[in-house]
């Protein structure tokens, strides 16, 4: 309270001093209506005046002054002019641009801002101005700690008198509260509290900067969630999507609590025992919003929930633990959007539309990090934001970038829920190059192929002479000289089981002569094969490699020769039987020796294949 | 097939069966035209499923990540976890020379010198290699993922280890077995980022390829496996199973008379450099030489020496009694020479006795007796059966039947095979965990026995049909020959019981895959940080009080503060809570950890004394009482009464019990009911009503109502509780003014 006064008897002493100053201008304020909106956090005065030109000059601009305590936790400032003359609360078109100015003779704790009319006013004219102004940080908790069962009593101090440079004919002052509870207020004549509004009835004539203290000290248990500090990252793909990534840097920024945290009495009366804690917060997500995700530094975070239709999506999430004042936490959360709904071309260019504040209701933010993240080979990019911020460029090195994607950074001070504005960056890209990452990979992945093709069929070993390489060379020609074997066999056989073949067709139609037609052609490719097997066995026998194998391929060999003797011995006796047309009896009779050995060299000769493929 | 190949079937064969028949050939056929040899089909089959069981093996371990989030698991991977991030961030050399006040406060912690840096860097190294390849991942994804990824090349080096010791065949069941085998997976899940996990991959790549070296007695092989000895050590402490196995290896092949040249060449090179590259490893440093635990390769080494030395001696003498004199001179002499240095190492004390670990092992009820801080972890006990049977499933009755093989086929590798899998199986039966180790070696042995079994059956049934084939091609023109039919006389029923028995291998296989998969998808793939829960309407409930205090430590508690708790939670406090702790999981320092103890189980003000000296200024407690989650701090509590009553005799196990029964109700001990940890743990707990129909102050992971339900607190308050009570953190208040 002590500070109070302080600051009360600097201003009595300023305006003192003052008071001998000229008047500004020839302005007049005729009439102002201040409503000052204490229920959230974020203090909002909303402001409309009526201006009257009484000099001769044509006036094109108003000044608009803050005291400095109030003008250190301005956020957001605008001005429109209200030409509809009903009571209708459209005010007209875009705001009135604002800037700082500092005129002349005035004093130094006083912030001037400038509205800048269209047109200028005419001696006599009047007009309708709606100013609002934003401010953060604005309410003082009093006591500035608390246990966890007690309320949030809060400080808001401003001036009854509207506080401007020019004269003001009638003004009047209502403040709205959260709550009906109210602890003390500066009482002046005439002031009602009825309900949570309390009314500072109409004050006439007010000279200029004249300023007259109130303070109020009410209850509040809103959430005072602050963002310290707010990245968004908001990274464009064309294949189709838009991700945001937002990090979060979040205190309770109401009164601190002190003492003990029972879980116990807060768990069982949450509303009572905890009432100036906040649990969830509300993030308004653009519509079709996909992928949602919500974690902090250690993984995931369970508690969160969402719902969406075609016009929003609402996602509802809860920080670990119950945020008591001065508590903090810090998270992430991260959604995709369709490109379509956010990326436009005009005049060749592409450019990216999108919102700058948080989503999340009715946050503070006291640095807000913009990353515009486009992709690699993005060019000519700029930035155009309604409000004025800190610009620079970066490069983020993400998935398959080789010279890093540009990014647009934009930094902001003290942003409320009303900066939620569309900025937009413009930038030109070629399509084409959408296609380089895909492709990057695909000749990532064939070269990769190629190389094991090349290691596969390449001899790398360093020396061509050394036993050991030798030695390998020649056992890899022994294995083909053993593969070259067996398939030649295994053409022999073959040919074996088409003789059979042809016995079984001759005793099914008796066709003598097919069989003889067949058995001569199987004649001549056995010949051919036995000519073809010898440089074969020759060159196997010279091999020192094939030492260990030899026994076993002649083996192969003389078995099969063995077979195919007999076989043919076989055939014959058949054919002559049939010849002769003998009976099946004795037929069968003839050749039973010779097919039980056939039977058993076959079996032979099959496992003796077997072993020389395994080689 | 089947159909038109019966032999001399008197019935025409019916249309369908001969054209699909025909469809089968002109198949074959088709792959003739491919020109796929037989060779070249069976490795295709073989690649393909080796491909398929390195992705099986991955997959299968990605449970966790499904069902919670990709997350660290468990205590000792947030260590690991943090370190990584520091090496990543800071670089290697930081990370060598790393000093952590964080841990152990007030001694610190010299983190490069104790610790086995090869999972940390093998994680930063994959994570190097994928941000150059331009894959921009987040550290954490690397490791989690860093187990299975070692897992799947395990079960590469299980191909080629079977390879070596037996065929191909038992290569890729040992590749199989050993991808889906609990007793491996419970180490090697997604998010359990711990040593063991590469470790496993280190030792059995050291093994394959110093059997390799013996098998082949090349140069190159020795030291391939002396870098894989190397990547051992510097992974994980167990390495002290490989430099004890690898010379009683050597010891029984000398015994038995198997010393070869390429043994020789192999050991040396093996042990020589690989003892070398080890004294890189700081946290190793010079233990090859100077403790107990190494000295029996040494032994070894020397023993060889002699071996060689003899051997050359027996060449040049050609007379076998002057040779035989002169071993019996070497033989004593080398003998008592070892004998005496080896005393005057112990004695002198430049060789360091054996560590209680290490005693543990071959004793069991060492460290019950000596050692509770070793005997408190529950994964030092001795093994169950049920663990056995749980972890193993068929590979249980399936690794005697190996062991038969492999005795029957005896060679070098099989007794190498046969040792590992022989005592990895005793000191897998000593300490729960050592069932890790023993897998390999089990899956290994166990697939020797599929696979000798199956292929032997196989052989069995394959010959009969080719028999019968060729007996076919004659039915048509004769009548069955008398001699065939005494060979098909015997044969039917060894065919159908081939069969019958080959069914029975795949009904057991399946089964063991179909055991494995539930065991990894219930009991393995739970990151414990996480708690899950059947909620009354069966959906989950999440119990997420861990991150929840943890993150409630970071972000508002001063970050110079100092957490007191039980030392299983301090990796994690200081992973995720990023506060300094005054122990943790590693657990160098018993004097502290007694410190701790004697701090919860003393009273209030004796542990305040305790915590001021200290300078803690939090304390963290885990209870279970309200959520019924039975491995919280009270259940740990008597371990901390012996542990501090160890160390300072003040505090006496007696003083908690009342007739050596441990209780927290009506009738437990005056000194229990008053103890800092009781205080903390059910301070207000007495006004909770926790289960309807109960009593409040019920605790439910004990079942009874507490006895002291009037707690008052004077040196400590309550800071934060989490929202299922789970942890508790209390601020330790400053003292009070002396007027």
């Amino acid at each position: 309270m002590l500070r109070f006064a302080l600051t009360l008897l600097l201003f009595t002493l300023a305006f003192g001093v003052l008071s001998s100053s000229p008047v500004f201008s020839d302005l007049i304020l005729a009439k102002v209506d201040r409503r000052i909106d204490l229920t959230s956090q974020i203090v909002r005065i909303t402001t409309s005046l009526k201006v009257e030109n009484a000099g001769s000059n044509p006036i094109s601009e108003i000044l608009l002054s803050f005291p400095e305590n109030q003008a250190k936790h301005l956020a957001y400032l605008t001005a429109t002019l209200n030409e509809g003359k009903g009571k209708g609360k459209a005010s007209s078109g875009a705001g009135l641009p604002t800037e700082v100015v500092i005129p002349k003779d005035v004093p130094d704790s006083l912030t001037f801002y400038s509205v800048s009319l269209h047109k200028g006013l005419g001696k006599g004219e009047s007009l309708l101005l709606d100013v609002l102004a934003v401010f953060t940080h604005a309410l003082e908790p009093f006591p500035e700690k608390i246990s966890q069962a007690d309320i949030q009593l809060l400080l808001f101090q401003d001036t009854a008198h509207f506080l401007s440079p020019y004269k003001v004919m009638v003004q009047s002052v209502a403040v709205k509260l959260p709550e009906a509870r109210v602890e003390s207020y500066t009482k002046l004549e005439g002031t009602k509290l009825s309900g949570s509004e309390l009314k500072y009835s109409p004050f006439h004539n007010i000279p200029p900067f004249s300023y007259l203290p109130i303070i109020i000290h009410f209850e509040n248990n809103q959430p005072f969630a602050v963002a310290e500090e707010l990245v968004r990252e908001i990274e464009i793909s064309h294949w189709g999507n838009v991700q945001v990534t937002e990090h979060y840097n979040l205190f309770h920024g109401g009164a601190k609590n002190k003492g003990e945290f029972s879980r116990l009495d807060y768990q069982a009366r949450p509303y009572v025992r905890g009432a100036s804690a906040f649990r969830r917060l509300v993030a308004r997500l653009p519509p079709r919003a996909h992928s949602v995700y919500y974690r902090d530094e250690i993984g995931n975070i369970s508690t969160s929930s969402l719902w969406g239709d075609s016009k929003k999506t609402e996602l509802e999430i809860e920080p670990r633990y119950p945020l008591f004042g001065g508590w903090r936490t810090a998270f992430t959360i991260g959604y995709g959007l369709p490109l379509r709904d956010f990326l436009f071309e005009s005049d060749g260019k592409r450019f990216l539309n999108f919102s700058f504040g948080s989503p999340i209701n009715e946050l503070v933010i006291d640095t807000l990090i913009v990353k515009v993240v486009l992709p690699e080979g993005s060019k000519d990019i700029s930035a155009s934001v309604p409000f004025p911020v800190k610009q620079w460029q970066e490069t983020k090195f993400s998935h398959l970038d080789l010279v890093g994607r540009p990014v647009v950074v934009l930094e902001k001070n003290n942003v409320v829920p009303e900066h939620n504005e569309h900025f937009q960056v413009y930038y030109k890209f070629n399509s084409l190059s959408m296609l380089r990452e895909p492709l990057m990979l695909i000749f990532g992945f064939f070269f990769l192929f190629v190389a094991c093709i090349v290691y596969m069929h390449a001899d790398l070993s360093i020396s061509k002479s050394s036993a050991s390489y030798l030695a390998k060379v020649q056992w890899e020609e022994v294995q083909a000289t053993v593969q070259q074997i067996h398939n030649i066999i295994s053409h022999c056989l073959t040919a074996h089981d088409k003789l059979e073949a042809s016995l079984r067709d001759l005793s099914r139609t008796g066709d003598v002569q097919a069989c003889k037609a067949t058995r001569k052609s199987v004649d001549s490719l056995l010949k051919g094969v036995s000519k073809d097997l010898k440089p074969l066995v020759t060159f196997l026998q010279s091999s020192p490699q094939a030492a260990h194998i030899l026994p076993k391929v002649e083996e192969l060999i003389a078995k099969e020769r063995d077979l195919q003797e007999r076989l043919m011995a076989k055939h014959t006796t058949v054919v002559d039987c049939y010849e002769k047309k003998l009976g099946g009896r004795e037929i069968e009779n003839r050749i039973a020796s010779n097919q039980q050995k056939i039977t058993s060299l076959r079996q032979e000769v099959d496992d003796l294949m077997e072993f020389i493929d395994e080689i | 097939m089947a159909a038109s190949s019966k032999p001399g079937s008197p019935r025409p064969p019916p249309s369908s069966s001969s054209s699909m028949a025909q469809d089968l050939f002109n198949n074959f056929s088709f792959s003739k035209t491919l020109k796929l040899k037989t060779k070249q089909q069976e490795l295709l089959i073989r690649v393909t499923v080796l491909t398929l069981i390195y992705i099986l093996a991955f997959i299968t371990r990605l449970f966790s990540v499904l069902r919670y989030e990709s997350m660290i698991h468990e205590f000792d991977p947030y260590f690991n976890y943090r370190t990584t991030l520091y090496l990543t961030k800071n670089g290697f050399a930081e990370f060598w020379n790393w000093f952590d006040s964080e841990s152990w406060y007030p001694l610190g912690r010299i983190i490069g010198g104790t610790l086995y840096p090869g999972l940390m860097l093998t994680a930063a190294a994959l994570y190097w290699v994928l941000r150059f390849l331009r894959f921009a991942v987040h550290i954490r994804e690397v490791c989690v993922l860093t187990a299975p990824f070692f897992a799947s090349n395990t079960t590469l080096v299980a191909y080629f280890f079977g390879k070596e010791i037996w065929d191909s065949g038992a290569g890729i069941v040992a590749a199989a077995l050993i991808a889906i085998c609990p007793g491996y997976i419970s180490r090697s899940v997604a998010g359990s980022y711990d040593n063991e996990g590469v470790a496993i991959f280190a030792l059995l790549l050291t093994f394959y390829l110093f059997v390799k070296a013996v098998n082949t007695g090349s140069l190159a092989w020795a030291l391939a496996s002396a870098f894989g000895y190397f990547y051992m050590v510097s992974a994980w402490g167990g390495y002290v199973f490989i430099i004890n196995l690898v010379p009683l290896y050597v010891l029984v092949l000398l015994v038995t008379g198997r010393y070869s040249l390429r043994l020789y060449v192999a050991y040396n090179c093996m042990y020589v450099v690989g003892m070398l590259l080890a004294m890189q490893i700081r946290f190793v440093g010079f233990q090859h030489v100077q403790s107990g635990e190494h000295m029996a390769a040494m032994g070894v080494f020397f023993l060889l020496q002699v071996f060689f030395f003899l051997d050359w001696v027996r060449h040049l003498l050609s007379d076998a009694k002057l040779f035989e004199a002169f071993l019996r001179i070497t033989v004593t002499g080398a003998v008592s020479v070892g004998a005496i240095a080896l005393g005057v190492g112990t004695a002198s004390g430049y060789i360091s006795p054996w560590t209680g670990r290490f005693y543990s092992l071959l004793d069991p009820t060492y460290a019950k007796d000596h050692i509770p801080i070793i005997a408190s972890v529950s994964e030092h006990q001795p093994t169950a059966w049920s663990s056995f049977m749980f972890d193993f499933h068929i590979l249980l009755i399936l690794f005697p039947a190996g062991l038969y093989f492999c005795f029957k086929r005896l060679s070098d590798a099989t007794i190498f095979i046969v040792m590992y899998g022989l005592t990895s199986m005793y000191f897998a039966g000593v300490m729960v965990r050592l069932i890790l180790v023993a897998t390999p070696a089990v899956c290994l042995i166990s697939a020797i026995a599929v696979s000798a079994t199956v292929k032997n059956l196989t052989r069995l049934v394959r010959s009969q049909s080719q028999a019968v084939q060729s007996g076919s091609s004659k039915g048509a023109s004769t009548a069955k020959s008398s001699s065939k039919g005494v060979i098909d006389n015997s044969q039917p029923f060894q065919r159908n019981g081939a069969i019958l028995l080959l069914l029975g291998a795949f009904y057991l296989l399946t089964r063991y895959a179909i055991h494995c998969t539930w065991v990894t998808s219930e009991a393995y793939s739970s990151p414990s940080i996480v708690l899950a829960a059947r909620g009354a309407h069966g959906n989950r409930v999440i119990f997420d009080d861990y991150r929840e205090a943890y993150f409630w430590l970071r972000q508002n508690t001063p970050p110079d503060a100092k957490v007191m708790s039980w030392w299983d939670y301090g990796y994690q406090i200081t992973a995720m809570g990023n506060r300094t702790v005054i122990v943790d999981n590693n657990t160098w320092n018993n004097t502290h950890i007694a410190t701790v103890g004697r701090a919860m189980s003393s009273y209030e003000d004796e542990a305040y004394e305790i915590m001021r000296s200290l300078d803690v200024d939090y304390v963290l407690v885990v209870f279970g009482g309200v959520t019924g989650y039975s491995s919280d701090d009270i259940n740990k509590f008597l371990w901390m009464v012996r542990i501090g009553g160890g160390v300072f005799p003040v505090i006496k196990e007696p003083d908690y019990l009342v007739n050596g029964e441990y209780r927290v109700d009506k009738g437990a001990a005056p000194k229990m009911l008053n103890c800092l940890m009781y205080k903390l743990s059910y301070y207000r707990f007495g006004e909770l009503t926790t289960e309807y129909g109960k009593p409040p102050g019920f605790d439910r992971a004990r079942g009874v109502e507490i006895g002291n339900k009037d707690i008052k607190l004077e040196y400590l308050e309550e800071a934060f509780t989490t929202q299922n009570w789970i942890v508790r953190i209390y601020k330790v208040k400053p003292p009070k003014n002396r007027w």
